[in-house]
């Protein structure tokens, strides 16, 4: 732990990234932006993951790993996303989510 | 105030005012410019809980890979001048409405609640440690998802590959 | 001892020739497949006759004849005592099937070499005919009840698919269809007389079961229901699977419209093998009926009795001549179930099973013989009615030759077969019931008019102008029709009684010379009517059945049986209870399960909207569920 800051600070801190990407996702009109809300999110949740460790258990490493493997994800899903989206620019020309819905129904 | 508190509040400051710009800017490469700026302040903060192995990891994988591969896409498929519209009203309302009352409930549950921190001593985490827990099969562990990572990353280099491929040129629009 | 374990083969390889034709038989040449199945059965027409040699004359040379088990296998053991075996059973009587069965196949196939020439479906017709065998062998040799019962179904079966055989004339699949519904409905009847039967005895074994001292009745015998033990029960509903495929009254129906098969069929199955094994049920389990349940023997007796007077006034009006012969089958058949029903156990006494048995044998010969000779004329005439027939003596002399002597045959004029087989089932009612004696003896007069009826409208009555001149058959029809007139006239001088009685034991039948006398002399006097109405074209016929009137045409209309059973299928079990169970299916079960569909449908259709397709709606639906979700929770676990 460190001296002088509470473990709740940290946790607001990411609390608040981690809704701020909920609500890009939600508002952003372009899929490249959706995909940097999802890494706020992520992002948030490492780090919630290292605090909790650091403070709370400081003597195992779960949560470090946790964290480790949710970069491994996150990398993997940013690929996979990147991928797609280059594909659904090159079919429609565009990349805004409200225009993609031929899956509808 | 200690200067660990400083380069704290510094770094949350910062985490929390791009991350704000960065689902509000109305231009995409900024908007990507400014969740490299926070990546990189939530690396600071791991340096802070002193986690170096994680950070570097953060500071690599992150913001080195991931960010210039946004950048990369966000060059393909947009101009860089080019500015988005206003979202519709409704998104505004939603996205507005789950961020206030998201996080209102979260801290507002985290707040009431006392954690009490560990007093247990530290553990030592360097890279030996952590490379033997990758792959040790005792308790503490990490050997299978370890292997289901890397089975993971290669089957999504992969898909990547095909999904992104150009297709036959007869059929295929160029970009 | 001699080892009857060969006999197996006489089994395998019909079922053998069956699945080689059936498989392969489309592929070749017809006239492969037919000979397939000639010599197939010409195999195993020489083994049956060895082992009758083996089993008669070597093994139990004088007699007694103690069953043989030839071979035995287990092959459901279904609980400790239960258990059931498939297996080959030698005893007078299948020994004496086996080979009455293997000559009339054999003459079946042989005759339909030519019969059948350039029919479409050849080899189809030949493997099923070959399906027919084995499954008649194998009912004939088993050595329990439920392997009887499998044959039973499978001689079922494959009757179906031989009276069908033309599948594309409806008339042709509605008799297959009729034939198997009525006899599967008769069979149902079995099996329930067999389940009750081995819910008592816990046996199905043969051997066990016609031991005449056997206890294990006693528990059925104790149990009654309605005033009649169960035991009783059993053995009725036994006949009732019996008088099913035998076609007594009231299951006569199927057999006349059987006549739709190929006539060689219609020879083989539907007059001298497949029917009479109603008959040969009843002396396999002769002792069982004799000795515990008496009554139900005498209703068999009286069931067969009614049969042979009402089937052969039918004949007596019918101008198919298939039919006539069809509907003389059912008569006989009534003969040999009036045999059994009359007979006692044991020696002089049993006088009736041995006669029953041996106007099985006879009849078998001379009505395939019969038929065959039918067949003949039809492929030379190219029709089945009697009116458009006349004078054919002059063309087909050997047709004409051998259906004289076998209808003299079924007539009783001495020496032909019948006479010696009819004569002795007259003995028998005579000695122990006067009232089928009556029955029968007239019965035997009328059979002698309509088969001479039929004889004289055929060969004789007027020359009539045929467009194709008919010509005498081919060599492969008139030589069995050679062969099976000759055993006509000559099998009624194997001394029976000396192979096949009710106890195993040879005996010498008394002969009762005044009853001979009687029974030729109506014999004569139905021949004599015949040619004194039919020899020559005249309208006597006709005016005696304007006499007649109403009776007549009853009489031609079948009494209308057929339109009874309609009536009370269609109007009754279609329109009452199929109607209102249909209804019920319609509108409760279907609108119901409709109903669901319905509602999920409308449903669907007004909630597709949700399914928007916007990405950022879903996530936004989905965050505020979960926040949602997450007050509840802490509101009610209060945090």
């Amino acid at each position: 732990m460190i001296q002088g800051i509470p473990i709740t600070h940290f946790l607001v801190v990411s609390v608040i990234m981690f809704f701020v990407g909920i609500m890009g996702f939600i508002i952003r009109q372009n899929l490249i932006t959706i995909l940097l809300s999802v890494e706020l999110i992520l992002n948030a949740v490492v780090l919630n993951f290292l605090v909790f460790n650091r403070y709370l258990f400081p003597h195992h490493l779960q949560g470090q790993f946790f964290g480790l493997f949710i970069i491994g994800v996150a990398a993997a899903e940013a690929s996979m996303a990147i991928a797609l989206i280059i594909n659904i620019y090159r079919r429609m020309r565009h990349i805004d989510p409200d225009k993609i819905r031929e899956m509808k129904y | 105030m200690s200067l660990s508190e400083i380069m704290f509040y510094i770094l949350a400051a910062v985490i929390i005012v791009f991350s704000i710009l960065t689902v509000t800017s109305r231009r995409v490469l900024r908007a990507a410019v400014y969740l490299l700026f926070v990546l990189v302040a939530t690396a600071g903060m791991y340096f802070l809980l002193n986690y170096q192995f994680m950070a570097a990891v953060q500071l690599t994988l992150y913001a080195g890979g991931i960010v210039v591969l946004i950048i990369f896409s966000i060059l393909l498929t947009s101009h860089i001048s080019h500015r988005f519209e206003k979202p519709p009203l409704w998104k505004i309302l939603a996205g507005g409405s789950t961020f206030v009352f998201g996080t209102g409930l979260t801290l507002w549950v985290l707040l009431s609640h006392v954690f009490t921190p560990s007093s247990q001593k530290a553990m030592e985490v360097n890279m030996t440690e952590i490379g033997n827990h990758l792959l040790s099969l005792n308790k503490e562990g990490f050997v299978l998802p370890f292997e289901v990572i890397s089975i993971l990353l290669l089957a999504t280099m992969v898909a990547a590959i095909i999904i992104a491929k150009k297709e036959d040129n007869t059929k295929s629009d160029e970009i | 001892m001699v080892d009857f374990s060969y006999t197996v083969f006489i089994l395998l390889i019909p079922l053998v020739v069956f699945a080689i034709t059936g498989i392969w038989g489309g592929r070749w040449k017809p006239i492969i497949s037919g000979l397939l199945g000639t010599f197939g059965i010409a195999t195993i027409f020489v083994m049956s006759l060895y082992t009758a040699y083996q089993y008669f004359f070597v093994v139990h040379h004088g007699g007694p004849y103690k069953p043989i088990v030839a071979m035995n296998f287990l092959w459901l053991p279904l609980t400790e005592h239960l258990h059931i075996h498939m297996g080959i059973m030698l005893d007078p009587i299948s020994v004496m099937m086996l080979v009455v069965v293997t000559t009339i196949s054999l003459m079946s196939h042989w005759y339909s070499l030519g019969y059948m020439k350039g029919e479409r479906g050849f080899a189809r017709y030949y493997a099923f005919l070959s399906l027919f065998t084995f499954s008649m062998l194998g009912l004939v040799v088993a050595t329990d009840l439920l392997q009887m019962f499998i044959f039973y179904e499978l001689v079922g079966v494959s009757s179906f698919l031989l009276i069908g055989f033309y599948y594309q004339k409806p008339s042709a699949v509605a008799a297959a269809k009729k034939a198997f519904i009525v006899t599967r409905f008769a069979d149902f009847g079995f099996l329930i007389g067999i389940f009750i039967l081995i819910y008592y005895t816990h046996s199905f074994d043969f051997l066990q079961i016609t031991d005449p001292n056997t206890p294990i009745f006693e528990t059925a015998l104790g149990k009654t229901f309605l005033g009649y033990s169960a035991l009783s029960w059993a053995t009725a509903l036994i006949f009732m699977g019996a008088a099913g495929k035998s076609a007594m009254f009231p299951f006569h129906i199927w057999l006349p419209d059987a006549m739709e098969g190929p006539t060689p069929v219609s020879a083989l199955i539907h007059a001298a093998t497949m029917v009479v094994a109603g008959v040969f049920t009843i002396a396999r389990l002769f002792p069982v009926y004799y000795f515990f349940t008496p009554k139900v023997l005498l209703m068999v007796g009286y069931v067969g009795g009614f049969t042979s007077l009402f089937a052969a006034l039918i004949a007596m009006t019918q101008f198919d001549i298939k039919r006539v012969l069809a509907y003389s089958t059912l008569s006989q058949i009534g003969y040999m179930m009036v045999g059994l029903g009359v007979s006692h156990y044991g020696g002089e006494e049993g006088l009736g099973y041995m006669a029953a048995m041996f106007h099985l044998f006879t009849h078998a010969m001379f009505k395939a013989l019969l038929f065959l000779g039918a067949g003949s004329i039809i492929h030379a005439v190219h029709s089945n009615l009697m009116q458009k027939m006349g004078g054919l003596r002059k063309y087909m002399p050997i047709t004409h030759i051998t259906f004289l002597i076998a209808a003299l045959a079924i007539s009783g004029i001495p020496p032909f077969a019948g006479f010696f087989s009819k004569d002795e089932i007259l003995a028998a009612a005579f000695l122990h019931n006067r009232l089928l004696f009556w029955v029968e003896y007239i019965t035997a007069g009328i059979t002698a008019f309509y088969i001479f009826r039929l004889y004289f409208k055929v060969f004789w009555w007027k020359d009539t102008q045929y467009e194709h001149t008919p010509h005498e058959s081919p060599w492969t029809m008139t030589v069995p029709l050679i062969i099976l007139a000759t055993l006509s006239a000559t099998v009624g001088f194997v001394p029976f009684s000396k192979f096949v009685s009710s106890d195993l034991m040879p005996f010498e039948p008394e002969t009762h010379w005044n009853l001979v006398i009687a029974s030729v002399s109506i014999g004569l006097l139905g021949l004599a009517l015949a040619w004194l109405l039919y020899r020559k074209e005249n309208d006597l016929p006709d005016r005696i059945a304007k006499a007649l009137g109403k009776l007549y045409k009853w009489t031609y209309d079948k009494f209308y049986i057929d339109e009874i059973y309609l009536f009370i299928t269609k109007k009754i079990m279609f329109n009452i209870i199929a109607k209102s169970v249909a209804w019920f299916d319609r509108h409760i079960v279907d609108g119901f399960m409709e109903g669901v569909a319905v509602v999920t449908e409308k449903t669907s259709e007004k909630i597709k909207g949700f399914q928007s397709g916007h990405l950022q709606q879903y996530a936004f639906v989905f965050i505020a569920s979960v926040i949602i979700i997450a007050l509840t929770v802490l509101y009610f676990i209060g945090a």
